[in-house]
């Protein structure tokens, strides 16, 4: 009996007893971030999910035409737009391994899009492609001598230059990225094949792309999560227009936000997670490694 | 001197076949920009590949504010580099004081928060700005500049944290055992031991959060409305409003606004490249 009570005498020690200093620090430095991650990510997150409950908005967002039309140009931007970006700059990080002092030169100025905000050059594009007053159809009339088209008025052209200027702004980066993988390959493979006899292709086939398939996979797969917040590229360029039909989910989004139908615009949101999650699952197994 | 044989002088041209096409694709919608800078009206809109009448009046009416759109340039500017600047102070001392728990007091409950972290970093930004700006709205701090400042934090603090962490876990370990073994408390060794030895990276991880902050249109654009509170890519699209618009000041405008992180990307690029780059994807 005494024992029992004697036990139950005995107070845990207090909590800062049984963290050491540095544990106390830990958590204070962690403190930041967390508050952060609560208040703005956490918060916006399930505030926005609650919002997207009713299967009343799903219900008119299936009967808006224009929904159908984002994600189907959604689809297009991704399996289209990515994959010649990824091909081209997989080409081009071939190109600019090349040991050429102009090559490297020409490095330098490859990274300006990159380097620079993308507003004032998608604007820049915006106006080449002015149907009266652009430079392009400047030049179109004065080598043909007929009007050029009107770009940015046919959905389809519209949604191409688009993707143009996205590929624009993005491939030096990712051709930047495929380089440090090329350059991670041993010269001694590439010489011993050609000692071989190995043509140019049979030297990619077999060296470049085994060791490189990894990080090209990767880079496409993130290049698509974030094309997928790619909001500049095309309201910047078209406006969603011409008559709403170039829109994309992240611009769509932002189009319900504007007239006010937040219900809608988490829940355009919400349809798109079923592609995002699994991207985002692949891509945190991966850098959590 | 030896005489480029045939074989060399076709895989340099194979070379400028590829290099000339690349060098046009990337310069043109950046030299029409600075063509429109440099140009009067009446030479912009005549397709010329150079002014007959080159000038820098365009960028003395934006200097002096001459024109109805630019009426508050001075301030949205100012507006620009606050934010920018406030965005990088903020997310350099949350990411590194983050990094160093998880990474080297190895805080228990720190892998969850760096996996909270990534995932933060692979949610599409224009999808987090819809419930962004409601949250902000909420929160009672829409149209300050602080639901900018705020949002661009919480954007850049996740891949910043990444960044550092992998970087500070490459440290030896020893070198804390041997501070501590001399006395250093907790607070001395993060300020004499680890800040000092991350400069390289923290220089990298500030740059980023500093350029991802002049750079943002879409959260500036939602959280900002007022004229005297927008930055500066906000009031380059309401350029956008009027049909009228006078394009040779927009890209006067714009011209000016993007020298600033393009002079920033190539003075600091050695440590963008190496720092940022490198720990972008790991294969």
């Amino acid at each position: 009996m005494a024992i029992t009570i004697s036990d139950h005498a005995i107070p845990r020690p207090p909590l800062s007893a049984r963290l050491s200093t540095p544990q106390v620090w830990g958590i204070v430095l962690l403190a930041p971030y967390l508050l952060v991650f609560l208040a703005f990510v956490l918060y916006p997150v399930g505030y926005g999910l609650w919002l997207a409950r009713h299967p009343q908005s799903y219900v008119e967002l299936y009967n808006d035409p224009i929904f159908a039309r984002a994600a189907v140009n959604t689809l297009i931007f991704l399996v289209i737009g990515i994959n010649v970006k990824m091909l081209i700059a997989l080409f081009l990080s071939g190109f600019f391994v090349q040991q050429r002092h102009w090559i490297r030169w020409l490095s330098v100025l490859f990274i300006l899009p990159w380097a620079v905000p993308s507003i004032p050059t998608i604007l820049s594009v915006r106006f080449m492609l002015n149907p009266e007053w652009g430079v392009v159809n400047h030049i179109i009339f004065s080598l043909t001598g007929d009007d050029g088209p009107n770009w940015l008025n046919d959905p389809t052209v519209a949604l191409t230059m688009a993707i143009g200027v996205h590929i624009w702004k993005s491939l030096p980066f990712w051709t930047l990225i495929l380089m440090t993988g090329r350059l991670a390959i041993s010269n001694d493979l590439f010489e011993a094949a050609g000692v071989d006899g190995a043509s140019f292709w049979q030297k990619f086939r077999y060296i470049t792309w085994p060791s490189m398939r990894t990080l090209y996979v990767t880079c496409t797969l993130l290049s698509m999560i974030w094309t997928l917040g790619d909001f500049n590229s095309v309201y910047l360029l078209t406006g969603g227009g011409p008559a709403d039909l170039t829109h994309v989910l992240s611009t769509l989004g932002i189009r319900y936000l504007r007239l006010d139908q937040l219900n809608l615009a988490m829940a355009s949101i919400v349809c798109a997670l079923p592609l995002v999650l699994p991207l985002v699952y692949f891509m945190m197994k991966r850098l959590s490694r | 001197m030896k005489l480029p044989t045939l074989r060399e002088i076709g895989t340099e041209a194979k070379l400028l076949l590829i290099g000339i096409p690349v060098l046009i694709w990337t310069l043109v919608p950046i030299y029409h920009m600075f063509l429109f800078a440099i140009s009067p009206k009446e030479d912009a809109f005549s397709g010329k590949l150079w002014p007959d009448h080159p000038t820098l009046h365009n960028f003395e009416i934006v200097f002096r504010q001459q024109h109805y759109f630019l009426r508050d340039f001075w301030m949205q500017f100012g507006n620009s580099t606050v934010i920018a600047l406030a965005t990088g102070a903020l997310t350099l001392f949350i990411a590194t004081a983050a990094a160093f728990s998880i990474s080297r007091l190895r805080t228990p409950g720190g892998r969850a928060v760096m996996n909270l972290a990534l995932f933060t970093y692979f949610i599409p930004a224009a999808f987090l700005a819809v419930p962004m700006y409601r949250t902000m709205g909420n929160y009672g701090l829409l149209n300050t500049h602080w639901s900018l400042i705020l949002a661009m934090v919480t954007i850049a603090s996740p891949y910043a944290i990444w960044v550092l962490k992998q970087a500070s876990d490459k440290l030896p370990v020893e070198l804390d055992e041997a501070a501590t073994m001399d006395g250093a408390t907790t607070l001395q060794l993060f300020r004499l031991v680890y800040v000092p030895l991350m400069m390289p990276s923290l220089v990298a991880v500030g740059t980023y959060a500093i350029l991802l902050a002049w750079n943002e249109y879409l959260y500036a654009f939602l959280l900002l409305s007022k004229d005297t509170d927008i930055t500066l890519p906000v009031a380059l699209g309401n350029f956008l409003a009027a049909d009228d618009s006078p394009w040779e000041l927009l890209m006067t405008t714009g011209f000016i606004y993007a020298l600033p992180p393009a002079a920033i990307y190539y003075v600091f690029k050695r440590y963008m490249v190496g720092g940022l780059t490198a720990g972008a994807v790991k294969s």
